[in-house]
């Protein structure tokens, strides 16, 4: 199926929506973001949590990462500074959000707050605006890729916290325990995910 | 080709000071919480803050030092207190190191408090003599291959007024790649020695200020300090002393003897020191010679490693065995012990076992 830019508005969003969060998922298919995976998904609660952030951010950073590169870098012929561009541009949304989030509300500072730090020079973000240019979205489109992508990853750190809650109660060889069996886990789930692909193709 | 060439580079100069100037912005404008009181102790201190820092380095600005470790990362726990108001509820950095009751006390660890509004807290009333001193080292000498005694004559503050059994913070420097850290020291030298602390600090390896302590620090530098800390002293009525140390465990003991000697002591003491072998005693002379010199101490020093062919004619065997042996009624004592947590908990278990009450047991754990 290959899904019509130009049509119907919603449809065309819910299909770059659909692709970016399983087809394309950007932690399984893609094995970007891994590092943090790997460090927070012990637990659910906190898996959500950086999960939430990363797509917080992945959603409103490709939007401005696109203006930027429509507007000024593609204008001006300096694309090819698109990956620093972006890079600087994250990272000061990020510091941004945290200082927003901290005076506007102390909960969600207190659940969400701490994981923006972390995830400032995240490749899966960096990764998102990058695979966002390289197709012929507007805004809008660029938008929706940009919410699939996190909540993809946020699906997927999701399951593999869950899955690392009730492996820690399972008899794993030593040599295996930790980042060992969180490997093995990403790796059978990426080929789960193996069978969304093919479904949408741009 | 130039032209391309200059245009990137402004165009990368342009974007990263409109952030960094949006960024200066935002703090300014959106992490302004404004003036903020801190109110200690329901008025006994009332100090005027700019809000925006946490309260652990507010409090230091104002010379009101909480214990800390870590300095300021939320890892050690030490900077306890209690934030009656104003201060919200404990994150998730800190809810690990609180338990349900602290949590329901409104136990925060004050690193991790950011200052938005004014609060109302509770600290213990010792922490206000708490002062920070620059010193330099007098001596460092060798009491075993891994132990040393350290003696810091103060400079500024010159004077230092504490109870036997309280503890100095020492700030190491950063050395050789290792950040700079604080870490608490028994106070070894007695109480009338006011111009100087002693402390008697054994080699943990791999540890960042006790290698900072035996390899970079060089008598006649200058150190910072902070304290008095701790509430580990001798207790007022006349019941026999117990006291029981290992190691480094020495130190606050050693400043109890020497006050307890000044002041003309009548408590009977029995003062059990743990050690492996001969060559990990010592100060031996100085106290065969408290021993001598009175007639209400005696020290029993045993061995649990020494072979037995040797020529030690004292007790040998873990200290626990060797207090029962001594002490099988502890009903009427008072224990006050230092050391490795493994060796309290032991110790505790089998003074508690002799009939001794909980309460009349004090410590001093270090790890």
């Amino acid at each position: 199926m290959n899904p019509d830019l130009q049509g119907s508005p919603f449809a065309s969003l819910l299909l770059i929506f659909l692709s970016a969060a399983l087809t394309d998922n950007i932690l399984l298919a893609r094995f970007l973001g891994l590092c943090p995976c790997l460090g927070v998904s012990k637990k659910v609660d906190a898996s959500v949590g950086l999960g939430m952030a990363v797509t917080f951010v992945t959603t409103f950073t490709a939007a401005i990462n696109y203006l930027v590169y429509e507007y000024l870098l593609i204008p001006l012929d300096i694309a090819y500074l698109r990956l620093i561009v972006f890079i600087v541009i994250i990272a000061a949304f990020v510091q941004l959000v945290e200082m927003a989030i901290e005076r506007l509300s102390e909960k969600l500072y207190q659940s969400l707050g701490i994981f923006l730090p972390l995830i400032t020079v995240n490749c899966a973000i960096l990764g998102t605006s990058l695979f966002m240019i390289t197709r012929p979205f507007n805004l809008l489109q660029a938008f929706a890729f940009g919410f699939g992508a996190g909540f993809g990853w946020l699906i997927a750190i999701t399951l593999i916290g869950g899955i690392r809650e009730k492996i820690n109660e399972d008899a794993v060889p030593a040599g295996l325990r930790g980042p060992g069996i969180t490997l093995i886990v990403i790796g059978i789930m990426s080929l789960a995910f193996v069978v969304f692909s093919g479904m949408i193709q741009f | 080709m130039l032209s391309g060439i200059l245009i990137s580079v402004a165009f990368l100069v342009a974007c990263g000071l409109a952030l960094a100037g949006l960024l200066l912005l935002a703090e300014r404008r959106i992490l302004n919480f404004g003036p903020c009181t801190i109110d200690i102790n329901n008025g006994k201190k009332v100090l005027q803050v700019d809000g925006g820092n946490n309260l652990l380095a507010a409090l230091a600005e104002n010379d009101i030092f909480i214990p800390s470790a870590c300095g300021g990362r939320g890892t050690c726990a030490y900077c306890k207190l209690k934030v009656l108001d104003g201060g919200g509820t404990a994150g998730p950095i800190e809810t690990p190191y609180l338990t349900q009751e602290e949590i329901k006390d409104k136990v925060r660890l004050s690193c991790q408090v950011r200052l938005r509004n004014d609060v109302r807290i509770r600290i213990p009333n010792h922490l206000f003599d708490i002062k920070r001193f620059r010193g330099r080292v007098e001596h460092k000498r060798s009491l075993t291959h891994d132990t040393v005694e350290l003696r810091i004559a103060l400079e500024e503050p010159s004077q230092i007024s504490f109870q036997a059994g309280q503890y100095i913070q020492l700030e190491s420097e950063p050395y050789r790649g290792r950040e700079a850290v604080m870490r608490a020291y028994s106070i070894s030298s007695p109480p009338s020695q006011n111009n100087a602390v002693e402390t008697v600090i054994r080699l943990v390896p791999d540890g960042i200020c006790t290698t900072w302590v035996f390899e970079v620090l060089k008598e006649n530098d200058p150190v910072t300090f902070s304290g008095p800390y701790g509430e580990f002293h001798l207790s007022d009525p006349d019941r026999p002393c117990l006291f029981v140390a290992g190691g480094s465990g020495m130190a606050p003991i050693w400043s109890m003897l020497r006050d307890m000697r000044e002041n003309n002591n009548r408590r009977p003491v029995s003062y059990f020191f743990g050690a492996l072998t001969q060559a990990d005693l010592f100060y031996v002379d100085d106290l065969r010679q408290l021993e001598r010199d009175t007639d209400w101490f005696r020290f029993i020093p045993a061995l649990s490693n020494e072979p037995p062919e040797s020529d030690w004619e004292g007790e040998r065997g873990l200290i626990t065995d060797v207090i029962t042996r001594h002490r099988p009624e502890t009903a009427g004592d008072e224990a006050y012990l230092c050391g490795s947590p493994g060796m309290i908990d032991a110790a505790v278990r089998v003074l508690t076992a002799g009939g001794m009450p909980e309460n009349q047991v004090f410590y001093d754990k270090f790890a």
